[in-house]
């Protein structure tokens, strides 16, 4: 677990990761991965969300072991069992959310555990400055001190400050995840000049990225993953965007979603122009009685942040809802309730279920007016709602007064589909509605959207996963930064087509909206 | 399956197990378990009058207690009460021994209860202030305000019927017992079977969820402390009314003995979840905690003590079962 020994073989990769296994209860996330990398290369990690690229980073950053496989350093076994362990080993790693402390200065930061002593083990903060100013230029980092205050620099500088803090650790393999998603142009610039001077000074860097033309300016090789699987890996320069996105989204489309063909009927959803800023910028869509919208797109596109503006929780600052024809002004969840809109939320554990409360509870929670008489709730009628709710959504609990915290994914997110439905809604807004469940509890929420549509429901739904979303929807819309980008109607929807929209690389289909 | 899945529902096995080891039920058979161990050690413990004493000089930690488990499970805290019941108490003795009509000076606490905690209620919910930090203030305002504008001089020459604690009704219940009773039933029933009770704790189970499901957050909030105040006022005049002195303090880390009533009752400290029930049985094990100490030969200043591993038991058991749930 060393890194001071010199017995390098040149031959040898300086990381590589030989068939490794991870599972989490209910899901395989990555099933016998091998990937490697070369001092001095930028390897490129591409995938949709979900497709293990960020349990495999976890995993060579001690965050948590493999169930299966072996990470090798120098052609080492290295044990991982502790980020620490993977410092020592020379790996460092910078997460999309940066981990500084604010209230901290710049050379602080960089050496937080590390710091340089002096007699009686106390900081040595001139070596620490000088140090740091050395960092500095080595970089060539003209417009960042090292006593300024970590709180007060641009995202951009702060993620520099983070890639001086690997460095001052001897890192030898860089892992950045996006690094880029919040950067502006300039500083991407910034960051591809630091990553050239690191990969000339031998530092192999994995690059995680959902743009496919950084993968292309600044990647030697590119490692595609899909569920779970590494699907290939390719020189940069003998690929091209048609076909990695072809390697991120090709899939057999399972025979799960059973979308039915119904009657599609007068617009239910009219938006025009939607804005609220920055991450819902003059969208305009149309959801009509039965028919079944998805709104596709890579996650941070904008799509969750629409459906809560739609819902009143972020209200618009500009541009118009309709619900079935009527101008209305949605300002509040509780006023999207009363007009019939439902939203069920992608984070069911915290947004959608109060997971203390009972199954009887959950389930009339957002239908409190229709058991509640004068303030108070007639409890024979809420049981009844409850017991009926269980029913036709098959839960499978013990009792209606079963702690709902303590059911299945499968489960909690049926009682959150059928706590909304209590209400009778003419819009159902879905955000992931099957993230994380079982493949059975996903077939039942699939078999139930079919039929809320067949019977005259419109439905909006939010899917990170193709397949469900070619499978169920009757149209499809690509967001991608804030913006509807892609319109398909079902027959036109293919995986190519959506991946290409989202991934923004200017493909075939794509029209501006 | 589904009819299955019905079946279980009407009829669990383990619902009757669960209702015995609610954690009302055991604090109803401490209550009753410790008053016959300590009286076999000592009968004079069981004495009548020693137990209406208990509970008479308690009953107002108890009433202000119902409010404070309403307060936690909308998921915030408060530490003001302790010198609001101060203040509140100062109020109405003063409006008394000043010749106001009593009903007015009675009243005067109740409504000064409602107005200082929904001012609290309104600056936590709309300015987003963390409830532990509003009342933190609120509780240095009240001590300070209070000591400065009495000088520290007791209120003494209050009118005989003030005295709400010395009525009896049928003849033994006395009004400060009757009252913690009354309103730990009407808030257990307004918990249980109101809208409103229901949102309080839908808030304080998830924020998030609540106001997805379009129940206001801070509408919620101030009506919670609201009630709590309303409770404060009335624990006030319990207080008052039980000496023939108001002094201008309190008991010391009154509010303490409040909360840990209300979280050895069984209210989950991260909101969502107890009882109002709890809280008061809570309230009188305390109180019979305390009282049994001196029949024993114990140290009445172990009570302190005591509470604090009440209360971290409570806590720990409390954190470890939510951590069971969110592992499943």
């Amino acid at each position: 677990m060393t890194t001071g020994t010199h017995s390098e073989t040149p031959a040898a990769p300086l990381l590589s990761v030989h068939a490794i296994e991870k599972a989490f209860p209910g899901v395989r996330a990555l099933s016998g991965v091998s990937f490697d990398t070369a001092r001095g290369e930028v390897h490129a990690l591409l995938g949709e969300n979900g497709a293990g690229k960020s349990t495999l980073i976890k995993i060579v950053s001690g965050v948590f072991p493999p169930d299966r496989g072996e990470v090798l350093v120098d052609g080492r076994p290295v044990d991982l069992a502790r980020p620490d362990d993977a410092r020592r080993a020379g790996i460092a790693t910078i997460y999309q959310e940066l981990l500084l402390f604010p209230e901290l200065t710049v050379a602080e930061n960089i050496f937080m555990g590390h710091a340089p002593r002096a007699g009686l083990r106390r900081i040595d903060w001139r070596a620490m400055h000088e140090k740091t100013n050395a960092l500095l230029a080595s970089l060539e980092i003209h417009d960042l001190q090292a006593d300024r205050i970590v709180g007060s620099l641009s995202v951009g500088n702060r993620q520099r400050v983070e890639i001086l803090r690997a460095l001052s650790q001897d890192a030898r393999i860089l892992i950045m995840d996006e690094p880029t998603a919040a950067l502006t142009e300039y500083d991407v610039t910034r960051l591809f000049d630091i990553v050239r001077k690191l990969k000339a000074r031998g530092v192999a860097v994995i690059y995680i990225s959902h743009r496919l033309d950084e993968i292309f300016a600044i990647a030697d090789r590119v490692t595609v993953l899909r569920d779970g699987a590494h699907v290939a890996t390719r020189r940069v320069a003998d690929t091209d965007a048609a076909e990695l996105v072809q390697l991120m989204v090709g899939r057999r489309i399972e025979s799960l979603f059973p979308k039915i063909t119904v009657p599609i009927g007068k617009p239910v959803l009219e938006v025009k122009d939607l804005e609220r800023r920055p991450l819902t910028r003059r969208v305009s869509l149309t959801v009509r009685a039965g028919e079944i919208v998805g709104l596709a797109g890579l996650v941070g596109s904008g799509r969750s942040e629409l459906a809560q503006t739609i819902f009143g929780v972020t209200p618009a600052d500009n541009g118009e809802i309709r619900i079935t024809g009527q101008k209305i002004d949605i300002r509040s969840p509780a006023q999207a309730r009363s007009l019939g809109v439902a939203y069920v939320p992608e984070d069911r554990g915290t947004q959608g279920l109060v997971r203390p409360m009972t199954v009887r509870e959950n389930f009339s929670l957002a239908a409190l007016g229709k058991v509640a008489f004068g303030g108070f709730i007639d409890r024979a009628a809420e049981r009844k709602l409850a017991g009926d709710g269980v029913k036709r959504f098959a839960v499978k609990t013990s009792s209606l007064e079963q702690i709902a915290g303590k059911l299945s994914g499968g489960n909690q997110q049926k009682i959150v589909l059928g706590k909304w439905l209590a209400n009778g809604p003419k819009l159902l807004i879905l955000d992931e509605p099957t993230r994380g469940i079982d493949v059975g509890a996903k077939a039942e929420i699939h078999r139930l959207m079919g039929e809320l549509a067949a019977q005259g429901l419109a439905i909006l739904m939010i899917s990170s996963e193709l397949p469900e979303v070619l499978g169920m929807s009757d149209r499809v819309l690509v967001m991608r930064e804030g913006r509807i980008v892609a319109e398909f109607s079902r027959e036109e929807a293919t995986q190519e087509s959506i991946g290409a929209a989202m991934m923004g690389s200017h493909g075939n289909a794509e029209k501006a909206a | 399956m589904t009819a299955e899945t019905l079946a279980g529902a009407e009829a669990d096995p383990r619902r009757r197990l669960r209702v015995l080891a609610s954690q009302e039920a055991l604090l109803a058979i401490a209550v009753i378990g410790l008053a016959i161990v300590v009286g076999l050690y000592n009968p004079r413990f069981l004495a009548a009058r020693n137990l209406s004493d208990v509970l008479l000089g308690n009953a107002y930690i108890a009433v202000a207690a119902v409010g404070m488990s309403m307060v936690i499970i909308s998921g915030n805290i408060d530490i003001s009460v302790g010198a609001l019941i101060g203040v509140l108490a100062t109020i109405s003795g003063t409006l008394a021994v000043n010749g106001a009509p009593i009903v007015v000076a009675w009243l005067a606490a109740l409504v000064a209860g409602v107005v200082v905690m929904a001012l609290q209620g309104v600056i936590i919910a709309y300015l987003r202030i963390p409830a532990i930090v509003v009342t933190l203030g609120m509780l240095s305002v009240l001590k300070g305000g209070l000591i400065s504008v009495t000088g520290g001089k007791w209120i003494t020459d209050l009118p005989d019927s003030f005295h709400l604690a010395d009525i009896e009704l049928f003849g033994a219940l006395p009004f400060p017992v009757f009252l913690m009773i009354l309103v730990t039933i009407l808030a257990a029933l307004w918990m249980r079977y109101s809208a409103s009770g229901r949102a309080i704790y839908a808030v304080g189970g998830s924020a998030e969820a609540a106001r997805l499901c379009g129940i206001s957050h801070p509408r919620t909030i101030v009506m919670v402390f609201a009630l709590h105040g309303l409770f404060a006022g009335a624990a006030a005049l319990l207080y008052a009314t039980q000496l023939r002195v108001i002094q201008s303090t309190v008991p010391p880390n009154l509010e303490l003995t409040i909360i840990t009533a209300s979280v050895v009752g069984g209210v989950s400290i991260l909101g969502g979840v107890g009882t109002v029930v709890g809280s008061t049985l809570a309230a009188v094990l305390i109180a019979e905690i305390a009282s049994a100490l001196v029949f024993i030969d114990v140290s009445p200043y172990w009570i302190r003590a005591v509470q604090g591993v009440l209360i971290l038991v409570t806590v720990i058991a409390d954190i470890l079962r939510r951590r069971r749930m969110a592992g499943a």
